[in-house]
């Protein structure tokens, strides 16, 4: 029994299925992958997982709960967050400040009406929002104003904000989409040396084999909404039935 | 039965003025993305284009009247307007008595004229700025354009009479086979509903059949397709701008009869077409001119004697309240496209 | 100091050094000078000064922070006045329990209106609030008349029944007062040629507006604020992170609206009448206005804006033609019938000309508001500084 188990998901938007019948198990404590050629059902998965959207049919159970009818909010509660394709801060706020807010969802829960004390001496959220900043090593940053980050930087402090919630499942959508090949290395380290030293399970979703390769003990392949095969990296990496989805696209994977 | 078909009348002219104003509103909405508070301004100016041309036809200079004096013994004087002097009593007597409708020919290129100098001169800077932002730069505008209007023509309203031809009522109930004197309707809220009939199946026309209003359909529903099609889809927006603003203009023009116009009337049309134009749903402009006549309508059966006895007060706020169940049942209006305006 | 750091101690010190001796900062004038008539050191005009400060500092804490831009708070003002108006009728003349009963009762408003309105974000939360407002406007003059006084409005009369005060005698009004204190009574202070008015009423009010801005700095430094920024600035983050956006902003809602009660419940306390015009919806727009032209999130923007609003509407309004021709009288007569010609339209009656002129301009070129303007000036200032000393050949140590 996974931690995440996806059965008989399907997602149909008008005239489109855009998940015909998706049967996923997540591991805990793994890296699963999930590839697949473009408008595989790929994002659709994703969003159907976290509150966005609901599928027609079937269920996702979290950690023994269901997580279908739930709004996002109350997911990432349950101990699910994610990273977006386009990294999703708080662009008007300090870097610390970006920090800070998962620290206090983390802590008082998806609403907290303090308007009274000073938001700095809540010493503790404070430090553990500073701690994170150091694992990430962006301590220099935290007065900085979120918007004016690289984009490297904005992916790490993403991906940051989302392990100081001290989630059970990350959730990655597309984490290397359009960096250079030198904060891809980067972001693939960061995650490896987070999977490596946390309690958490990592699902991935991924365009860039170089990326999926080097991380996932674990890859499922989606082709037109339906998973073709899930195997190991090392069995997927011949399969033929992948390289005739990834027909043209195979190149990219070398 | 009778009472029935009056309140329909009596929404009808109303209702028209909702429709046309919502559907320049729609047309710029849909076409720039800039939602336009100053749409009701423009409303106001084409009212004030009738006074205006209806002020210049009535010019007039002193002439004697021939053999009388006044009590001090001096030439009577009396007032003649110029224009008799050019087109004779008759035929200038007629041209003022119809100044009204003549205005649309003044308006037209004042609106057009006006509503290329506001996109190319304001609203182009908007595009990319939040809503709130282009919210509050045309609140801004509205306020200085009505206080424009009023320095010049002061605050009271100004009686702008219909031609002397359609200031008699019509009698429905005798066509229509009941009591004679039961539904009586002036003669020019028919001509003004049969105006804005006009206009709005001109505008469809227009955006149905030519390539103009092709290219405009299609960049309403994708910007930045018909963009990378290489076709400067900026310069025909201006255009629209010009033809909603001169679609606003008229509808102020030809209203001037049924309401004296007045500085701020922009205002108080604005805030009820905009409701109007969120009820239809944003971005559509059937659902418009739908929502537009529809309201007017409901307006107009509102304030009956029967349901004000039963809902005092109802006709004052029945458009508000139509507006609060749409938003949060049909979030998106009753003809609304999908994702317009969400966050 | 009171639990803020030094600049926003700095800053609350300031708003008070300005409330407190707003009486002096307002008359610069000596009396009978030609000048005199733009003084605006007089009762009813500084209540409205600190008042509408109130309902702008409020009207930041959502739109400022959450960026929710509402087109309906004056129904919020309008409706914490009825309820003042009514506790003086039926209660007691003190202003106590006036001013609570607004904020209440507003909060309570607000509450239902922001709890329907928020189910929708962008324009048509906009619009939903306007539709609400209005609404309230229509009714207050037609359906609720016996509420609401109808178009007439409402005023304290001498034979309301008032259960906590004594009955007043024949020919005697009903004055608001705080124990005892009328907000009327005035202490006059000549100092030469100048005369300054401190005011019962306005001094009762400034301190509550100075409360009121505390209260907003406090807001601002908290994490309900940071979670407030933190909706302007990325709504779907928030919801991936666990946070409900909806009692945030409604929260944020209905504290504006409290403040929108209090500034009503505020303007009852001063001259004791209301009617349904402060529920219109130009009444609304005025508020966006202060708040905009201010510096919207900024701390004390708001105020500066509904100060700055109300003062020059007061000046402006006042310089007739007589007044333009005293001051270009210097000029030769063509170019100065010019100058009036051109400055005329805009003053007088024309001020709202004006004021939509700024206000455009504002939008256009400083969207931070005259405190960003402000800011750049002084940093303009403050660079031109530092090339000058450096152009002296003094070198400043380093840090």
């Amino acid at each position: 029994m996974g931690i995440l188990e996806v059965k008989n998901v399907g997602k149909r938007f008008g005239g489109l299925q855009a998940l015909g019948d998706v049967n996923l198990s997540v591991a805990e404590r793994s890296v699963h992958a999930i590839i697949g050629p473009n408008g595989a059902g790929k994002s659709t998965l994703l969003n159907c997982l976290v509150g966005k959207l609901i599928p027609d049919t079937g269920s996702v159970m979290f950690d023994g709960q269901s997580v279908l009818g739930r709004k996002p909010h109350q997911i990432n509660q349950m101990g699910i967050s994610r990273v977006f394709q386009t990294p999703e801060i708080f662009g008007d706020l300090s870097v610390l400040e970006n920090m800070m807010i998962p620290c206090f969802a983390k802590r008082d829960g998806s609403f907290g009406l303090n308007a009274i004390t000073n938001v700095m001496s809540e010493k503790d959220v404070v430090a553990s929002a500073e701690h994170m900043l150091e694992d990430m090593n962006m301590a220099d940053k935290r007065e900085m104003q979120a918007s004016s980050l690289s984009r490297g930087d904005k992916r790490r402090l993403e991906i940051g904000m989302c392990l100081s919630q001290q989630p059970r499942l990350l959730l990655l959508d597309e984490p290397t989409a359009g960096m250079a090949r030198a904060d891809t290395n980067n972001t693939i380290d960061l995650l490896k040396q987070i999977s490596d030293e946390r309690d958490i399970t990592i699902a991935i979703i991924e365009h860039d084999m170089h990326v999926v390769f080097s991380l996932a003990q674990r890859i499922t392949v989606l082709a037109q909404g339906t998973p073709l095969v899930e195997d190991t990296p090392d069995n997927i990496k011949g399969h033929p039935k992948v390289r005739e989805a990834y027909l043209g696209e195979t190149q990219t994977a070398a | 039965m009778d009472a029935i078909i009056l309140q329909i009348l009596n929404g009808l002219d109303k209702g028209s003025a909702y429709a046309l104003i919502a559907l320049g509103l729609t047309l710029i909405f849909g076409t720039l993305g800039v939602v336009n508070f100053a749409h009701g301004a423009l409303f106001m100016i084409g009212a004030f284009c009738a006074v205006t041309l209806s002020r210049l036809l009535s010019l007039s200079h002193e002439v004697a009247v021939e053999g009388e004096v006044d009590f001090l013994g001096n030439p009577m004087m009396k007032d003649v307007p110029y224009i008799y002097d050019i087109f004779g009593e008759a035929t200038g007597a007629a041209i003022i008595d119809w100044s009204v409708p003549l205005s649309i020919l003044f308006a037209i290129p004042v609106m057009v004229a006006i509503g290329f100098i506001m996109e190319r001169g304001l609203i182009q800077h908007f595009y990319k700025r939040p809503h709130a932002d282009q919210i509050l730069v045309t609140f801004g505008l509205a306020i200085v354009l009505q206080e424009i209007i009023k320095y010049f023509y002061g605050a009271n309203p100004i009686p702008t009479p219909a031609p002397a031809a359609f200031t008699g009522s019509f009698d429905f109930g005798a066509v229509l086979g009941f009591d004679p004197n039961t539904i009586i309707y002036p003669y020019w809220r028919l001509v003004y509903f049969a105006f804005a009939a006009i206009i709005i199946g001109a505008v469809f026309a227009f955006l149905q059949f030519t390539t103009f209003g092709m290219v405009v359909r299609a960049g309403m529903a994708d910007r930045e397709t018909v963009g990378l099609l290489g076709i400067n889809i900026d310069k025909r927006f201006t255009i629209m701008f010009g033809i909603a603003a001169a679609v606003a203009g008229l509808a102020g023009v030809m209203y001037t009869p049924i309401n004296s116009p007045n500085y701020h009337m922009g205002m108080d049309f604005l805030v009820l077409s905009f409701v109007v134009v969120v009820v239809g749903g944003m971005g559509s402009l059937p659902g418009a001119v739908l929502a537009g006549f529809l309201l007017g309508v409901l307006e107009s059966f509102a304030s009956m004697g029967a349901v004000l006895e039963v809902l005092p007060g109802i006709n004052q706020i029945i458009i508000y309240l139509v507006a609060i169940v749409i938003l949060l049942t049909r979030p998106r209006g009753l003809m609304g496209r999908k994702g317009v305006m969400e966050e | 100091m009171f639990g803020l750091n030094s600049k926003d101690t700095k800053l609350l010190l300031v708003v008070i050094a300005l409330t407190m001796l707003a009486p002096f900062i307002l008359n610069p004038f000596p009396e009978g000078s030609a000048m005199a008539q733009f003084n605006g050191g007089y009762p009813d005009l500084m209540q409205r000064l600190v008042i509408f400060g109130i309902f702008a500092i409020g009207f930041n804490i959502l739109f400022g922070l959450t960026g929710y831009l509402s087109f309906g708070h004056a129904a919020f003002l309008g409706v914490g006045s009825y309820a003042a108006i009514w506790m003086m009728k039926l209660l007691t003349m003190n202003v106590i329990p006036a001013i609570m009963i607004s904020v209440l009762v507003a909060g309570l408003f607000s509450l239902l209106v922001g709890w329907i309105s928020l189910r929708r974000s962008g324009i048509y939360f906009s619009i939903l609030t306007l539709a609400f407002a209005q609404m309230s406007y229509s009714l207050a003059y037609s359906v609720l008349t016996p509420i609401t006084g109808g178009e007439t409005g409402l005023q304290p009369k001498i034979n309301d029944p008032r259960i906590l005060d004594g009955a007043l005698a024949a020919g005697e009004t009903p004055r608001a007062n705080l124990f005892g204190l009328e907000m009327g009574s005035s202490y006059e202070m000549t100092f030469g040629n100048w005369v300054f008015t401190f005011n019962a009423g306005y001094y009762i009010a400034a301190v509550v507006m100075i409360l009121a801005f505390y209260l907003s700095i406090r807001i601002f430094r908290s994490p309900f604020g940071m979670m407030l920024r933190a909706v302007k600035s990325n709504q779907q983050r928030l919801n991936y992170t666990g946070l409900n956006a909806k009692p945030y902003t409604l929260a944020a809602f209905v504290i504006s609206g409290m403040y929108a009660g209090l500034a009503g419940g505020l303007l009852v306390a001063m001259d004791t009448q209301v009617g349904a015009e402060r529920m219109f919806w130009t009444a609304s727009g005025e508020v966006v206005l202060m708040t905009i032209l201010g510096g919207a999130g900024t701390l004390i923007g708001p105020v500066l804006g509904a100060g700055f609003i109300k003062y020059m509407e007061n000046i402006v309004s006042k310089i007739n033609k007589t007044v333009l021709e005293q001051w270009f009288a210097f000029m030769p007569d063509g170019i100065e019938d010019f100058i009036i010609t051109i400055v005329y339209p805009f003053v007088g009656k024309g001020w709202h000309l004006t004021l939509g002129l700024l206000f455009m301009l504002v939008v256009i070129f400083l969207p931070g508001g005259l405190v960003q303007g402000g800011q750049k000036v002084f940093g303009l200032f403050r660079r031109k500084k530092a090339s000058d000393e450096k152009t002296d050949g003094k070198t400043t140590p380093a840090e």
